[in-house]
């Protein structure tokens, strides 16, 4: 069963000029075992800016983010129906190997997960089983930079990395990610573990990152959704619980006169 | 580090729009009174047609606070700003709007003779574009105390007005030819003196700013 | 503000107090008795055993003569066995544990081995003793030899180890795996370079459980054919052999009271490798343990 693409989902693809792509989601439906966590989703995701995927739990947002870099296959029995074109080709087609497709599009969790390695190791563990032949001490450093870290543990490359606060934590995590240099990061949620200020920091962060990297993050939190992000893509789960995309739209269009009568309910508050 | 930037840069933006709109008011009002000093309807009407870029950087600056406060969630002082800044900038459009009326009468009495030297309808002007000008700069200082004395000087504006109306009446009297030039005059007088109004209730903004209260100024006689 | 007086009853509070207090005693009294039964048959061990340790009796090997009869045969013997042992188990053990939790998909099979795994931890170590006389000794023609007796003993400490390294690789949090996969590892660089180091301080438990128990062991050991009047060292796995416990279930059966002493003292250098090899591990522990820090 194919449902057409809703109507703002359709016209998003006139917002941003083709080559602007990151994402091209075309008809994507998962089911965990026989329950459907999300159905028919077409959404193209711009380069280079932030979008934020919102909406109240369970709506799917984290098992559509983590269908972008196919992570959802660690779960046994998930099934996956559409396509999902990254740089003109299809991540779920047969003979892309997954390990490929998760170097180009990192990830950021929920709760920063450092290894229990030292800060440097971290960093470098990524590069290293994936080959990497150049200058690793470099490559630590300008992750480190990138991600607003190196100044304050420059001098402890060798503690370990489980040593760090919160924030310190998942700004290490972000610079394991940034050290593969992928062209995309998806983050899920990833100040829902952190205190305001901590909070902030990443956000100025991710406005820096954006200049050079894709990033989709998923939040429940909507006033960081329309701080940070560029363009906003609300979710909700219908009556059997399956996940759906209602619209998509620039973030300052979607906060201020959203289309659908779903997405004004829920961003007043009526409702989830 | 400043973890926001990106939003305090756009609160920055948004007041430099504002006060490059108030620069454009000042002018209108010059002109407009320049033109009906030297009777020069091509000057008057080039502020008519201006009157619409004013009317469209208005619109902006609102729905730039709009967007910002719907996604940046600006409380206490930056929200107060924002408020500020978007009452400022409809009454700096209103003030336009009386510039361009001033302009509208010297455009029609631009091939009729002077009905006397003017000297204090331009000293009227000059005293609300200083109010202007002054006010803005106690909103860029977060001077309370500035604006609130600033705002007692619509007194004098009043005072101007009624001894220029008073004259203006003389002549009419004795020379009934004049009443049509005498009236437009009066109407110039009139429009001064909201333009004063308005400054006023960009110093009750101002005020509110600083403060976080909402008072008349200039304070009610007791 | 206090709770309406009706219902809460001042004696149902002292009767809470007082049952609370009287845990508190009864599990002081256990600890207690257990700590003085062990320390009284410390002292005694101690007692009879402490003036026969020598140099010599360290050295000897056994004799009719309490007075000359060594352990060294035994002590050479114990120790060649554990690492044997441990040799031929820790890779095996904990390569299955890897293979069960990181790699096999769950299904029938899968659980069956699980199940069978968990109940061949509680089985009588003599069957185990049985298994290898009639596997290794005899079918594989081993005869009764160290290597035979490795073997028995690495087949019966594999389900210790087998289970606790895969308790260990499932204590390790999901997030460390997901973290792993999300830069683009491949499964057996997430498992080998991520899992299994996380895992370490819990593996070392497994060793240091699996090794205690194999060092004390004496039946199996004496069913696959470790004799006590061993008269010369072991020095190829296929020789015959004795191990400590042995020589001193061997001692311990003569009526005369010399060789009661003998076998204290020995009871006391099993006790010393022991404890030795406990240390080690749980050194060995306490320092993956430090650079982990969940």
């Amino acid at each position: 069963m194919v449902s057409s693409p809703s109507p703002s989902a359709a016209a998003a693809s006139a917002l941003f000029p083709a080559a602007e792509v990151a994402f091209d989601i075309r008809a994507l439906s998962l089911w965990y075992g026989s329950f459907q966590a999300l159905r028919d989703i077409t959404l193209q995701i711009p380069a280079r800016q932030v979008t934020a995927l919102i909406g109240p739990s369970g709506c799917g947002k984290s098992s559509l983010l983590r269908c972008l870099n196919r992570l959802n296959e660690l779960v046994p029995d998930v099934r996956i129906r559409g396509e999902v074109y990254f740089e003109g080709a299809n991540i779920y087609a047969p003979d892309t190997d997954p390990v490929e497709v998760r170097r180009r599009i990192g990830m950021v969790f929920q709760k920063p997960n450092p290894f229990p390695k030292s800060i440097y190791d971290n960093v470098a563990w990524g590069p290293r089983i994936n080959g990497y032949r150049g200058n690793l001490d470099e490559l630590v450093e300008r992750s480190l930079r990138r991600a607003a870290l190196w100044d304050e543990v420059k001098d402890k490359l060798r503690q370990s990395g489980l040593a760090l606060s919160g924030g310190q934590q998942q700004r290490l995590c972000i610079a394991r990610a940034l050290a593969l240099e992928p062209d995309v990061i998806l983050m899920d949620e990833p100040c829902s573990a952190l205190d305001p200020i901590a909070t902030y920091r990443i956000e100025g962060l991710i406005s820096e990152l954006k200049s050079q990297y894709t990033i989709v993050i998923v939040t429940h939190n909507m006033q960081q959704a329309s701080r940070v992000s560029d363009y906003t893509a609300f979710m909700l789960a219908g009556e059997e619980r399956v996940g759906e995309l209602i619209e998509f739209a620039p973030t300052s269009q979607f906060f201020t006169k959203p289309r659908d009568k779903r997405s004004e309910d829920y961003i007043t508050g009526r409702f989830g | 580090m400043d973890p926001r930037a990106t939003y305090h840069e756009a609160l920055r933006a948004l007041q430099d729009q504002m006060l490059a709109l108030a620069r454009l008011v000042e002018q209108a009002i010059d002109r407009a009174i320049a033109a009906l000093k030297a009777r020069d309807a091509e000057l008057a009407r080039q502020v008519v047609a201006e009157d619409v870029l004013i009317d469209r950087r208005r619109y902006e600056i609102e729905e730039r606070v709009v967007t910002l406060i719907a996604t940046q969630q600006p409380t206490a002082g930056d929200l107060r700003t924002i408020l500020a800044i978007l009452h400022i900038t409809i009454e700096l459009e209103r003030m336009g709007d009386y510039a361009e009326g001033i302009a509208k009468i010297a455009e029609q009495l631009a091939d009729q003779p002077l009905l006397k030297p003017l000297i204090d309808i331009p000293r009227m002007a000059e005293q609300v574009r200083s109010m202007l000008r002054r006010s803005l700069e106690a909103f860029l200082a977060r001077d309370a105390g500035a604006a609130r004395a600033i705002a007692r000087e619509d007194d004098q504006i009043d005072a101007l007005k009624e001894q220029v109306y008073r004259e203006l009446l003389t002549y009419m009297i004795e020379d009934p030819s004049t009443i049509t030039r005498a009236t437009y005059l009066i109407w110039v007088t009139h429009n001064l003196e909201r333009m004063a109004d308005r400054v006023t209730n960009i110093c009750e903004r101002i005020v509110f700013l600083v403060t976080g209260r909402l008072e008349e100024t200039p304070a009610p006689a007791p | 503000m206090s709770p309406p007086a009706a219902s809460y009853s001042a004696p149902h509070l002292m009767r809470r107090r007082l049952r609370g207090r009287l845990f508190e005693w009864l599990a002081l009294a256990s600890t207690v008795v257990a700590i003085v039964v062990l320390a009284l048959l410390l002292l005694d061990v101690l007692h009879d055993g402490l003036p026969r340790l020598s140099w010599s009796f360290l050295t000897n090997y056994p004799s009719r003569l309490a007075a000359r009869a060594g352990i060294a045969p035994a002590l050479v013997g114990s120790v060649a066995l554990i690492v044997l042992t441990a040799a031929l188990a820790l890779p095996t053990g904990i390569a299955a544990a890897v293979w069960l939790e990181e790699y096999a998909r769950r299904s029938w099979l899968t659980r069956v081995i699980e199940v069978n795994i968990a109940n061949l931890a509680g089985v009588p170590s003599i069957i185990y003793g049985l298994l290898g006389l009639g596997l290794f000794v005899r079918a594989l023609n081993l005869q009764r030899s160290l290597l035979a007796g490795a073997l028995t003993m690495a087949l019966l400490v594999l389900p210790i180890i087998i289970l606790n390294t895969r308790e260990a690789l499932r204590a390790v949090p999901r997030s460390q795996r997901e973290a792993a996969y999300a830069l683009g590892a491949t499964r057996s660089q997430v498992v080998w370079g991520v899992v299994v180091p996380a895992a370490l301080p819990g593996i070392f438990t497994g060793i240091i459980l699996a090794l205690s128990r194999a060092i004390g062991e004496t039946a199996p050991l004496i069913v696959v054919g470790a004799v006590a009047f061993i008269a010369f060292l072991p020095t190829s796995p296929l020789d015959p052999f004795t191990v400590l416990p042995i020589q001193i279930f061997n001692w311990v059966s003569r009526p005369q009271p010399a060789f009661h002493a003998n076998a204290a003292a020995a009871i006391l250098v099993l006790l010393v490798v022991l404890l030795s090899l406990n240390a080690t591990a749980i050194v060995l522990r306490d320092r993956a343990r430090r650079s982990l820090r969940w």
